[in-house]
């Protein structure tokens, strides 16, 4: 799968290792020890998905989707949490991530979720463009040309 | 209305639970790690299998890596054993310095997240007193809470300890740090019961910027 990868985690050891796993599976993975150096690199790169810790110094994890999300809303993020919790969960799933992870992380469910992100993002993206094309043809007057 | 023995009650009990689930989070990114390395090493057989040449010195490595989580993890457990057996006696010899090295090891990971510091400061003389150990431990975890509340990021938060006439005091010092509010909210219910169950005074200056519990040499 060509995909895009970001993953965000103050544990350098971890980013490592999952950085190259992902990368071994063909995807372009690129690595942040922030969320505030991740809203950067957001800035810069395009990403299909965001791999993103949910505890971290500085900005926590729902913070931090709440930022990438103003920023660029068709991100697709999944955040991995030491404790999954229904609460955390679900404030996660209604800020917009994709998922909610337990660590430690299953390989095949996280490659399979960037496959969702993939997807979801050209979606969005899709969705995103004809959104554009169907102002300009209002703009002109030319409603229902659109497909 | 609540007891002083209740108070004291909840307020251990929530320090145990917050201990104990800071503890677990330390565990579980310590097993994260350990999990994509193994995973990178089942990764590499399955390259192996496939005929592309594996490098020894790759394997060694994320086995080295291996190796130091278990080493992490084994001083995770240690000091969660520690702070587990702190209980164990009612009144017991108490070295301050370790109980104040064992606090900053429990609390750091807390403190981190807030992207604060923690520092004992430079030991210069051995201080022990007679104490409840695991009821100072939980004042001074109130302490070092408010003390977080109130300071800005980057910053570092110094722990210390003396001998004083009477027994000792722990001297929590961020200066410049404190405003004039802190003196109004300190110390609540929870850290003025513990204090009283220590036979402790507690003090929240706001010239110096430190908050310092002064402590009997032998509690009765």
């Amino acid at each position: 799968m060509n995909a895009r990868v970001l993953i965000v985690d103050d544990e350098k050891e971890f980013l490592e290792a999952m950085g190259e796993r992902i990368s071994a599976r063909g995807m372009d993975v690129s690595t942040s020890m922030s969320a505030r150096e991740a809203l950067e690199k957001i800035e810069q790169e395009s990403f299909d998905a965001i791999i993103m810790d949910f505890q971290m110094p500085g900005m926590d994890g729902i913070e931090a989707l709440k930022a990438i999300k103003a920023k660029k809303p068709e991100l697709q993020i999944i955040l991995l949490t030491g404790h999954a919790s229904v609460k955390k969960g679900v404030e996660a799933m209604k800020e917009g991530a994709l998922d909610y992870i337990e660590k430690p992380a299953d390989m095949d469910e996280i490659t399979q979720k960037i496959k969702e992100a993939h997807d979801n993002k050209m979606i969005v993206i899709d969705k995103q463009n004809q959104k554009k094309v169907d102002e300009v043809l209002e703009k002109f007057g030319l409603q229902g040309f659109s497909s | 209305m609540q007891s002083v023995e209740d108070t004291i009650g909840v307020a251990g009990l929530r320090f145990f639970g917050k201990m104990s689930a800071s503890i677990s989070h330390e565990i579980k990114n310590v097993l994260a790690i350990i999990n994509e390395n193994a995973g990178l090493l089942k990764d590499y057989t399955l390259m192996v299998e496939k005929g592309l040449e594996l490098n020894p010195h790759q394997v060694g490595a994320k086995a080295d890596k291996i190796t130091a989580q278990v080493a992490r993890a084994d001083a995770i457990i240690k000091k969660m054993n520690l702070f587990a057996h702190s209980i164990d006696q009612d009144r017991q010899k108490t070295d301050l310095n370790a109980t104040l090295k064992l606090m900053i090891a429990l609390a750091e990971r807390l403190a981190a997240i807030k992207s604060i510091k923690l520092e004992l400061s430079a030991v210069s003389e051995s201080v022990s007193i007679t104490t409840a150990p695991f009821i100072l431990e939980n004042l001074i975890w109130l302490c070092l809470e408010f003390a977080l509340d109130q300071m800005e990021e980057e910053s570092v938060l110094k722990l210390g300890c003396a001998k004083t006439e009477k027994g000792a005091l722990i001297r929590f010092e961020q200066p410049g740090q404190f405003s004039g509010e802190l003196a109004a909210g300190f110390p609540d219910d929870a850290a003025a019961s513990l204090a009283s169950a220590l036979q402790a005074d507690l003090l929240a200056d706001t010239e110096s910027g430190e908050l310092v519990i002064t402590l009997p040499d032998e509690m009765q």
